[in-house]
């Protein structure tokens, strides 16, 4: 524990794990879930970044995931395609004649790069500006941004002949050139989502520990203290907002190299709900807490359904209750307490009075 | 004129069966500010209530009538014991609730797939109730869905008869009004919380009954309609009673208007740009309780 | 914003990257061999062959699913009673595909390289074969899928039990234009199968001279009909064509007799509608509706009656077998008989092993067609009675070929 003291240690630490421990002792089936798994951990820490730290419990980063992921899908499927050609399935349920306007800038490998991350975030500024500004908080907050979800989740499907429906975009064959039906290629994917891990946890821990982290700390503890002291927080919000809505992006751009589909059933209610379970479990205001935390949880998905297929379910809803239930600052707490640092840092230890926030 | 008519009134029904849903949430939600996503389990619960009911009596008007007050005792219990067990350590941490109840909404859908099977099952309907009644050639309502309008009125009538003359409404509105003041006067703020919890799950256990006239019954019933349910309790202003039904006719409205004239998935999403352009209006939903709270 | 030590990580992290994408040299999508090489490895060493049976034992899709799963542990079970496949007794893996599009290919996969199953059993929808399709073509497996589809597929590596669209909806529409309806009213639920269905139909309905009033969309799992059900009134429209799925049904017919239609007035004929789902429903709302299926219960022939049987010994009497059911029964016995045609479990053989071969199945005699690997079906069209059961009221006479691109029909030319 002492080790993970210092965070360049910690990070010492997880690259060698991710880049040397878990290729060597993995084969390529279990590589490929960790890929995924490290996706969900790119968007728990950036929930971690919005709820643990800002207080705004995102139950909407389906959408953003969503959004990254169409946009990369959308560049490999017209990479499959080949130019000018329009992908399989528009020619199979579509009626187009030809490629839709708004897919056409996807084909351009830049655009859909940066779209990757840069549409979340564009999306999420908009959204922000409207939805802080009106000081929507709490409560409110974390319902709407799951309607959001559902909204987004029912226009896809409802636009079969251009965005694939209920179907998704599937069977994606190559990565800017590489195949990706070789293992190899698989190998280099899951290399890219890990350094891509490494660096949003950098950056967050940059986010956090600068003047800006401490301001959203005071924002998530006493937003009309700090609008007093002269600052405005709806801006404080929205920067956490949507660097987060980014780094769900950028998982969603990457899950579909190291998976191979992208489809709404990634964007609903139900995964925007679980993205948030692993930043409980890890522990919502650590940096570690939430990527640990959503690695976790998802490989105890795997493992539970693949040992009892058809009761795993019961394990996945203790997995909501116990851990936070009893375990607030959830696994990060547990080396907090060892520590016992003198920075007050998880919901843990502010015991809150018995004040109802959402009477206001 | 008669195709607005009949729009209306299925608008009208819509909201009825959202209002019927959002009820008890609006008591555990706004009330208590527990955001319990397992609510629609316990409308799930209501409607298999109707199920076992049916295998030992076998007139369907009276297992329907005999199921309203088992529904909402059934409910009712389950409610108070998610609160004994889970939702009293999470006063404090309101959107810890969602979390912890997303949980238990899993378990209890396994649960229901256990035990009655992961098929949907069947209830019968009184002859009655699955009809219609003719009021023009042209107009024809579901005799169901007056039913299902009728019961949602009633419902509120009740709760607000509750909430307003009866001494424990009066105790409910003094803990949600200022918890800590109303300790101090000496109400036992944990046991007010309890029964709120009851008559909130109660009252989902009887909007699970009335599914049953219009809907599968299944353990997935409930995460269908859970989201919108909140959406009405949002906008309708938490805590606010009044809110939450003009809301969900509004609603209810909008969506039929809107669908009938382009499709299902158009509505939606108009739906949902409606309500994020009406908070921008009011940001705290469509009634708002007064409180001296700063947060 | 960045503080020399966060440049430095940052800087750690780009060359990492940089270094990690460089000496990656993996095969580049226009080499011309396919990457993967051989075969799916399986595994055949022990007195037992796996096989992998995936459907969603959770989630929203469980409802219809877990009765397939029922259905091909009652095949196992058979098979294994008799001696097995080769000598070998069959091992049945279960995964839960739990709804949800990418659980699938993640499940498929696992059954494939970690269990090294000879062949895997299930999917339903539409959206989890799709999700499925590139990770058995990229392993060279087997999958073996029962349910009726929207057809316009032929992957190499899938076996179609289920009926495609010549075998079930354009029957369905025979049958509607032989009984003098002239217009039809679509409602389905807004996923591949209705919507491509919808788009044979309106075709069909071009070259037949039917009108098509109207077509209704409501997402998966919507339970709220009322407005969809006043556009169908409204139309006036002699058949409703319905390929609403699972939860919808129930809904939908609930409404539909609430708002005064009836099965005499205007028919419903659904495609997705079986006996348990009648179950589910209600008589009450669903007497003297039609459906299109190539099975039902009370479907004809010793075959049936030994399978009827044998299921509800297994599983209680009052369960019902329906159609999907069936095409996974019977799905397991065409693996058997091609394994042993080929006398090898081996993937490649198993398929060249394929074509012709015949099964007395609960529906009838059907047939394996090696070029589409679809199976020949007969098309029956049933009346739903009082007492649950489905009754046939007319049928093709003969088990049709399979044709999944429609390329025997005219006016479905400009379709694919």
């Amino acid at each position: 524990m002492r080790l993970l003291r210092k965070p360049v240690t910690g990070f010492a630490i997880g690259a060698v794990l991710l880049f040397g421990v878990a290729p060597l002792a993995l084969g390529d089936f279990r590589l490929d879930l960790l890929a995924k798994y490290l996706c969900f951990a790119i968007v728990a820490v950036g929930i971690g970044l919005a709820w643990g730290r800002g207080g705004m419990l995102t139950l909407g980063q389906g959408f953003f995931f969503g959004l990254g992921g169409y946009a990369m899908a959308m560049h490999l499927k017209l990479a499959d395609a080949g130019p000018g050609q329009m992908p399989d399935f528009m020619l199979l349920y579509g009626q187009l004649d030809e490629l839709p306007w708004w897919w056409r800038p996807f084909a351009n490998p830049l655009f859909a790069l940066s779209a990757t991350v840069l549409l979340p975030m564009f999306t999420a500024l908009l959204l922000g500006l409207l939805i802080f500004r009106r000081k929507v908080r709490g409560a409110y907050f974390a319902i709407l941004s799951q309607a959001l979800c559902a909204a987004f989740a029912i226009l896809l499907i409802g636009q079969q002949g251009t965005t694939g429906g209920t179907n998704g975009l599937t069977n994606i064959q190559g990565f800017f050139g590489y195949d990706l039906n070789d293992p190899v290629n698989r190998r280099t994917v899951y290399f890219i989502v890990a350094a891509a891990l490494l660096a949003v946890l950098a950056l967050t821990w940059q986010l956090m520990r600068s003047r800006y982290g401490e301001l959203l700390v005071a924002v998530r503890d006493g937003e009309e203290r700090v609008r007093f002291l002269g600052y405005d927080p709806a801006n404080v919000k929205l920067v956490a907002y949507v660097a987060a809505a980014g780094m769900a992006g950028l998982a969603g751009a990457l899950f579909v190299p190291a998976v191979g589909i992208v489809s709404p059933a990634m964007i609903g209610v139900v995964p925007s709900i679980e993205f948030v379970i692993g930043v409980a479990v890890g522990g919502r205001a650590s940096l570690l807490g939430p990527a640990l935390g959503a690695i976790a949880v998802a490989w105890a998905k795997t493992a539970l359904s693949e040992r009892v297929p058809s009761a795993w379910t019961y394990f996945e809803g203790l997995l909501f209750i116990l851990p936070i239930v009893f375990l607030p600052g959830g696994l990060a707490s547990l080396a907090g307490t060892i520590r016992r640092r003198s920075r007050p840092s998880a919901v843990v230890e502010t015991p809150a009075p018995a004040k109802v926030e959402v009477t206001t | 004129m008669t195709l607005v008519l009949s729009q209306l009134f299925t608008g009208i029904s819509i909201g009825a069966v959202l209002l019927l849903i959002a009820l008890g949430l609006s008591l555990t939600f706004g009330q208590m500010g527990v955001i319990n996503m397992a609510h629609g389990e316990f409308i799930m619960a209501g409607a298999y209530t109707v199920y076992v009911l049916q295998q030992v009596i076998t007139g369907a008007g009276w297992s329907l009538l005999v199921a309203l007050p088992v529904a909402f005792v059934v409910a009712g219990a389950m409610g108070v014991l998610l609160e004994f067990l889970l939702i009293r350590r999470l006063y404090a941490r309101p959107l810890d609730t969602l979390l912890v109840t997303w949980g238990v909404s899993l378990i209890l859908q396994q649960l229901a797939r256990d035990v009655f099977g992961a098929p949907n099952v069947q209830t019968r309907a009184p002859e009655l109730l699955t009809g219609s009644i003719r009021i023009t050639d042209h107009l024809v309502i579901s005799s169901s869905r007056v039913f299902i309008l009728v019961l949602a009125l009633t419902a509120v009538a009740a709760l607000t008869i509750v909430l307003k003359t009866t001494p424990l409404g009066r105790r409910i509105r003094a803990v949600v009004q200022n918890r800590d003041l109303a300790a101090v006067s000496g109400l036992a703020t944990a046991r007010v919380d309890r029964l709120t919890f009851f008559i909130g799950s109660g009252l989902a256990g009887i909007a699970g009954v009335a599914l049953t006239l219009i809907g599968p019954i299944g353990p997935t019933m409930g995460t269908n309609i859970i989201v919108n349910a909140f959406l009405v309790v949002v906008v309708g202003g938490i805590g606010q009673l009044q809110g939450t039904v003009i809301v969900a006719f509004v609603l209810g409205v909008l969506q039929s208007m809107v669908e009938y004239t382009t499709t299902v998935s158009v509505a939606s999403v108009i739906v949902f740009i409606a309500i994020v352009a009406f908070l921008q209006w009011r940001p705290q939903g469509l009634f708002t309780l007064r409180t001296r709270s700063l947060a | 914003m960045f503080s020399n030590r966060g440049r430095r990580t940052a800087a750690i992290v780009a060359a990492l990257t940089a270094t990690v994408v460089l000496t990656a040299c993996g095969a580049k999508t226009t080499d011309s061999a396919t990457a993967g090489g051989a075969g799916a490895a399986i595994d055949t060493s022990g007195s037992a062959i796996k096989v992998g049976l995936l459907n969603s034992l959770s989630g929203t899709m469980a409802i219809s699913e877990v009765t397939v799963k029922n259905s091909l542990l009652l095949a196992v079970e058979e098979i294994n009673a008799a001696g097995g496949v080769l000598g070998k007794k069959i091992e049945p893996i279960s995964e839960d595909g739990a709804s949800d599009w990418p659980t699938f290919a993640e499940k498929s996969q696992k059954l494939i390289s970690e269990d090294k199953v000879a062949a895997v059993f299930g999917c339903w929808t539409s959206a989890s074969r799709k999700a499925v399709l590139p990770v058995f073509e990229k392993n060279k497996s087997l999958l073996f899928y029962p349910v009726q589809y929207e057809g316009l597929e032929q992957s190499p590596y899938i076996f179609y039990t289920g009926a495609t669209t010549n075998q079930q909806i354009v029957p369905g529409l025979d049958y509607l234009k032989a009984q003098g309806k002239t217009s039809v009213y679509l409602v389905g639920s807004d996923y591949v199968f209705p919507r491509t269905a919808n788009k044979i139909i309106k075709a069909y309905a071009e070259a037949n001279g039917m009108k098509v009033l109207g077509e209704d969309y409501a997402p998966l799992g919507s339970t709220e009909f009322s407005t969809i059900v006043n556009k169908v009134k409204a139309a006036g429209a002699a058949a409703v064509f319905n390929t609403l799925n699972g939860d919808s049904n129930v809904a939908f017919f609930k409404e539909y007799k609430a708002a005064g239609l009836t099965a005499g007035g205007m028919p419903v004929v659904s495609v997705s509608i079986a006996e348990e789902e009648v179950k589910s429903i209600g008589t009450q709302y669903l007497a003297g509706q039609l459906t299109a299926w190539n099975y039902y219960q009370t479907t004809e022939g010793a075959a049936n009656e030994k399978f009827v049987k044998a299921y509800k010994a297994k599983y209680g009497e009052d369960k019902p077998t329906s159609d999907p059911m069936e095409a996974a029964y019977v799905s397991v016995y065409l693996w058997k008989a091609m394994v042993e045609k080929a006398g090898s479990f081996d993937v490649e053989k198993v398929k060249a092993a394929a074509g012709g071969i015949t099964f007395d199945a609960p529906e009838g005699k059907v047939t394996v067609d090696g070029t589409t690997q679809h199976i020949s079906k007969t098309a029956r069209i049933g009346r739903i009675g009082d007492d649950g059961l489905i009754t046939e009221v007319w049928n093709s006479g003969q088990a049709i070929t399979p044709d999944p691109y429609l390329k025997g029909y005219p006016w479905a030319s400009g379709l694919s």
